[in-house]
């Protein structure tokens, strides 16, 4: 821990004077970053002293050396990359689903007073259904199979997108569709040059959410008996009795959950180039 | 080539914003609107451009009575309102969507060398001042060429230096189409400087009060005994405008208040 501690300071000073002038703290941002990655390796090592001299009980608290050899050997046997593979597939699949129901129909409520007054309190009420709620109604409408899975998933995936979208339509601001008037922007003009930038930020943000809310359905959804996925290694560790499976799991989910997050960021941030707001680091 | 017939204006809560104008407003010719807060401009404006319509009377540029917005007539804002997500050219070429895209280009960087911001074209509006946004808002609306030019106290927030400046941009690229020009501005100096003609408007409801002719040679001498007589009669003309219109009930109100 403490040469972890001498490792980074030197880099700190190093990157110091390669800030951009833009950011609010003067605190250089690489050195943040090391510091974000040290702080779950620090607990991790925390964890294993703690477990290695029998403070806690091995056998229901795993050390991560344990989680780790327990996941190698998954991984090993080629059976890691088939539940990670299904989870990420059922994501996906729910989440490109939901986002694009999420979005027209977000658009529709949005640009419609009428159509939003119709629909609104309905979705809203649905909205507060817990997700485990749909598990049983799915199933004996859909079988047991993949497809109620990804419809789980999907409905998870919507609410936050429609909420976005339709907020985000709403409160265009009407002086910069006046200049769009003034310069006579046929509707669809009006659409494509005007409201659709001004409502990117906001959908954006909800596809984020609606991404982390399909990373939680999907464990939802692999509770209804599946035979792969990471939702399926919790319910394994649990039948069996292997505590280290099942924080293996969960950590591969954060791990999971973090990377899809950050790529969706990598991949929507050169739209987002032109936003004034403080903090362009996300 | 503008004119404004018995331009009437209600809004829908019962605000008389303006009663029966009649102006005429000659090609090339600059107005500048003056009168205190709430008698009418920004309205008299938004109705010229095709914002809103009118409850009675009508607008008409060369012949053709104005229902919406039209390509004849072009405003700036008293915000630059510039599109956040659009480059600073893109922004300038925005009304130009329907030409060539050489002749945008060409149009687009005269009319930023016009406003002393050339090579700023590949900025974010962001990384501008509130001055140079401003003239990105009046190149915008200068490419585009509009036969009739809408200013709605664009310079109102800007340090009297920039505002001098800004001046003279606008009568640069004024001399290139000689638009008609309709100026609103609270200030009475500006007024005198760039306008051939100074309505003085009265509010409640908004009319015309007083019309004060300044065709002074240009450009202006501030300090020529011409500029300070013309800026006189309209400050005069202002002073006036803003008096309660029956002094008396004012006089038997502060009574009222003494009598306390
Ligand atoms: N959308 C609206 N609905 C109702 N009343 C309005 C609306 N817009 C303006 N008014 C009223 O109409 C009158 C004229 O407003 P306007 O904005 O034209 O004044 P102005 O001369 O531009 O004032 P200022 O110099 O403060 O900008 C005011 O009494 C105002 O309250
Ligand atoms: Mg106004």
């Amino acid at each position: 821990m403490g040469a972890g501690m001498t490792v980074t300071s030197p880099a700190t000073a190093e990157t110091g004077p390669a800030t951009s002038p833009s950011r609010v703290f003067l605190v250089p941002r690489r050195a943040l970053a090391v510091a974000g990655l040290l702080l779950p390796l620090l607990l991790a090592a925390l964890w294993e002293w703690v477990a290695a001299k029998n403070l806690i009980s091995v056998r229901l608290m795993p050390p991560p050396s344990r989680i780790w050899a327990t996941m190698s050997d998954l991984a090993a046997r080629g059976e890691l990359t088939i539940h990670v593979l299904a989870t990420l597939y059922r994501v996906f699949v729910g989440f490109a689903i939901g986002a694009l129901a999420g979005t027209l129909i977000g658009a529709v409520a949005g640009a419609s007073e009428a159509v939003r007054r119709i629909i609104d309190p309905t979705l809203q009420s649905l909205r507060s259904v817990p997700s485990i709620a749909w598990v049983p109604l799915f199933i004996l409408w859909l079988g047991i199979f993949e497809t109620s899975k990804i419809a789980l998933i999907a409905v998870g995936v919507f609410f936050p997108v429609y909420l976005g979208v339709a907020g985000a339509i709403e409160s265009i601001d009407r002086k910069l569709l006046e200049v769009g008037r003034v310069f006579r922007l046929s509707r669809p003009a009006l659409v494509r040059r005007v409201m659709l930038p001004a409502v990117l930020p906001a959908w954006i943000i909800s596809l984020r959410s609606g991404l982390g809310l399909g990373f939680m359905f999907v464990v939802a959804a692999e509770f209804m008996g599946a035979s792969e996925g990471l939702g399926y290694l919790l319910v394994d560790g649990q039948q069996m009795g292997k505590p280290d499976q099942i924080l293996g799991a969960i950590i591969a989910f954060a791990v999971l959950g973090k990377i899809c997050d950050w790529v969706l960021v990598l991949v929507t941030k050169p739209l987002l180039v032109w936003q004034d707001t403080a903090r362009r680091s996300l | 080539m503008l004119r404004l017939e018995r331009l009437s204006k209600t809004y829908a809560d019962g605000t008389q914003a303006l009663s029966a104008i009649n102006v005429e407003v000659g090609g090339g010719e600059i107005l500048a609107l003056v009168g205190g807060s709430g008698c009418g401009k920004t309205t008299l404006l938004r109705l010229i451009a095709g914002l809103d319509t009118a409850t009675e009377g009508r607008v008409i540029v060369s012949g053709e009575t104005i229902t919406s917005p039209h390509e004849a007539v072009g405003i700036v804002f008293q915000e630059p309102r510039l599109l956040p997500w659009l480059k600073v050219e893109d922004n300038v070429g925005f009304g130009l969507a329907g030409l060539p895209a050489a002749e945008r280009r060409e149009r687009v960087d005269h009319a930023l060398e016009r406003v002393g911001l050339a090579g700023y074209g590949k900025r974010w509006p962001r990384e501008l001042s509130g001055g140079q946004q401003q003239r990105i808002a009046i190149a915008r609306a200068f490419v585009a060429r509009p036969k009739v030019l809408l200013l709605d106290e664009p310079f109102s927030a800007l340090d009297a230096f920039t505002r001098a400046s800004l001046h003279e941009h606008l009568l640069l690229l004024w001399e290139e189409t000689r638009p008609t020009v309709v100026m609103v501005t609270h200030d009475v100096e500006e007024a005198v400087t760039l306008a051939d003609r100074i309505i003085v408007m009265r509010p409640k409801p908004g009319r015309v009060y007083e019309t004060v002719s300044a065709h002074l040679d240009r450009p202006r001498d501030k300090l020529s005994a011409g500029f300070e007589k013309t800026k006189r009669r309209v400050m005069n003309a202002l002073d006036r405008s803003l008096r309660p219109e029956t002094p008396r009930p004012s006089v038997a109100e502060v009574e009222a208040a003494a009598s306390y």
